[in-house]
């Protein structure tokens, strides 16, 4: 501590935490998780009474034994569908680690045979909107052009014009789209989890869908300008260019001016 | 407290003196040959990093592959960039090194030279200009030189008209046009289907399943032949359908809306934003530009932010077909606040004309 102690006043201290500074910055925008890919699978009894039986032991606290969901603690499950199921639990929002703004996506707490089963117990408790097939998230088929417009019409304003994600109120956010698997956007497209609203086939039709993936992928790609910054809009870039690119033209500035020993 | 014996400031000099040359310390450089060697093989790093940085940039321009893929164009331009930041700093950076380092830092005065030109100079000036006034005839004619009223006239003429031809374009251009009403009305009629942005396909009620929020332009849209934005801009409209028992159904509005849809104009009140982001679960919309907040489930009154009043909301119906149409026109002008003004006219006579 003593050694610590003395040496702040170094000269090089300031540059060092300034560089820690980023370090942690980075560090905490470094730290994502992705999720396992998924398949459809056919859903047979056993699946239903396994998948009833891992309802029991990690859903029923909040949701209930039914699924019957319990007031203003957990909602009803009974109808959401196979596709719900396998959004929340496949993107580690459900079980929900603590109440908050809005669940967010953590580490898979299943594999993907225990999601399947659970997925089928819910289904069998009230028709919803089923699992899609792997042609339907296939975004290599989609037209990226369509689904350019189609995001641009009705995910934009929440999610960034290239899927960068963004802030809505009171600490809740719409999440970056770049991690997420096509399985999963289409499921949070044909369920409308947590805050999002649905956009049921009728809206946007399978096809429509898949091209929103397509065009999703693209975005994928490294953009050709340089450093995307999270591509979040003008807060982010303003830091950087106020910051960085400022911080950097006053220190050449100042080394410029200062007389040299 | 006052000392007479004593005036106050009586040490303070009469004005503050030159305090010269600050002393002179030398740099390590000066003293030092082991210094000044070092010095001078930073400088040479420096130089050598420009030499550097331009054999990079050379080198992707040359080097780098192009292909179809973005992370290659990506590549080559950050490389050319490097390359280019360090072969110009490199110079600079040890240009400086060397002035600051190696080169003289002896202090040098250089007195300012007054600012005031010469008596003599000023007087030519003024007589100058004497001169010119008597030799145009301008002023009252003198050594020979007629009086020039014609010249004179016509010059204050030319003058005086002159900005007319900058001015008159730009002020003709405002407010040729005071046809309020555009603004105060949009493409919705009485019929008109609610359509998907953007390809224009009408909406069944049933298509509009709980928790949806589709973006709508009116039908016939796309097929306008001229002002398709500035209609666009003025008519899309957020259609939602809420779980009937969430939604709180304003006074007046009791046949507005139909099993639980509803549909609000997406143009915030505030400065014109789209509306757009839609929270399922609290039934908040928000406007992402200063962060209005409004309330689908009661009326979209204004529950946060900058925006003044509602979102106008447009009363909508089933046609014979399940489609989802217009009753009529929003029955307040879309947008800003500013036309709040025009309000209280326009409620009252379509309100008449709604109930004819």
């Amino acid at each position: 501590m003593k050694t610590l102690a003395t040496k702040r006043y170094h000269k090089a201290a300031p540059l060092f935490l300034v560089l820690l500074l980023l370090a942690a910055i980075t560090g905490v925008a470094a730290v994502t998780t992705s999720s396992p890919a998924t398949a459809a699978t056919q859903v047979s009894a056993d699946a239903i009474l396994e998948g009833e039986k891992l309802f029991a032991s990690n859903c029923a606290t909040c949701h209930g034994l039914g699924a019957q969901g319990q007031q203003n603690i957990a909602p009803s499950l009974v109808g959401v569908g196979a596709a719900a199921v396998d959004f929340q639990v496949g993107t580690g929002r459900m079980p929900l680690q603590m109440s908050g703004p809005q669940a967010r996506a953590k580490q898979v707490q299943f594999d993907q045979g225990q999601i399947d089963q659970l997925a089928a117990y819910v289904a069998s408790l009230g028709s919803g909107p089923a699992v899609p097939t792997a042609e339907q998230v296939d975004g290599s088929l989609g037209d990226p052009a369509n689904g350019m417009q189609l995001f641009r019409t009705n995910c934009a304003m929440c999610h960034g014009s290239v899927g960068g994600g963004g802030a809505l109120t009171q600490g809740k956010f719409a999440p970056s789209l770049w991690e997420t698997t096509p399985t999963h956007i289409y499921e949070a497209m044909l369920v409308g989890p947590q805050s999002m609203p649905v956009f049921n086939n009728a809206n946007l039709t399978p096809e429509a869908k898949r091209d929103v993936i397509s065009y999703l992928e693209e975005q994928r790609q490294p953009s050709a300008g340089g450093l995307k910054l999270g591509a979040i809009g003008p807060v982010a870039e303003g830091f950087w260019a106020w910051m960085v690119g400022i911080g950097l033209i006053i220190a050449s500035t100042v080394w410029v001016g200062a007389r040299s020993s | 407290m006052s000392n007479p014996d004593q005036t106050p400031h009586n040490d303070a000099p009469e004005s503050f003196k030159d305090p010269g040359v600050p002393y002179h310390r030398p740099r390590r450089a000066d003293v030092d040959p082991k210094a000044a060697k070092r010095a001078e093989r930073q400088v040479a790093a420096l130089f050598g990093l420009s030499v550097l940085g331009t054999i990079i940039a050379l080198w992707a321009y040359f080097g780098l592959d192009i292909s179809d893929d973005i992370a290659s164009i990506q590549q080559v331009n950050t490389m050319i960039g490097v390359g280019i930041m360090l072969a110009m700093l490199g110079i600079g950076f040890g240009a400086i090194h060397w002035a600051k380092t190696l080169m003289r830092d002896h202090e040098m005065v250089e007195e300012r030279h007054e600012l005031r030109s010469s008596e003599e100079a000023r007087e030519g000036a003024i007589q100058n200009l004497k001169d010119g006034v008597v030799d145009s005839g301008i002023g009252a004619a003198a050594n020979g030189v007629p009086r020039r009223g014609l010249l004179k006239g016509s010059l204050i003429t030319a003058l005086a008209i002159a900005p007319l031809a900058l001015l008159v374009p730009q002020i003709g251009n405002m407010g040729g046009d005071w046809n309020i009403s555009k603004f105060r009305h949009t493409m919705w009629k009485q019929g008109t289907r609610l359509a998907r942005d953007p390809d224009g396909t009408p909406i069944k009620a049933s298509d509009v399943t709980i928790g949806s929020v589709f973006h709508v332009i009116p039908e016939g849209l796309n097929e306008l032949e001229t002002h398709k934005i500035e209609e666009k801009s003025k008519a899309v409209v957020l259609l939602i359908r809420l779980d009937p028992r969430d939604l709180n159904i304003q006074p007046g509005r009791e046949d507005w809306s139909f099993d639980g849809i509803v549909a609000y104009s997406k143009i915030c009140t505030h400065v014109g934003c789209p509306v757009a982001l839609y929270e399922q679960q609290t039934h908040h919309l928000l406007c992402p530009c200063h962060q209005s907040t409004f309330d689908v489930a009661n009326g979209c009154k204004v529950v946060f932010g900058p925006a003044e009043r509602p979102l106008p909301q447009l009363p909508i119906a089933l046609d014979s077909d399940g489609y989802i149409v217009a009753q009529r026109d929003f029955e307040e002008p879309v947008g800003p606040s500013y036309w709040t003004r025009l309000k209280t006219p326009a409620v009252a006579s379509t309100g008449e004309e709604a109930s004819s």
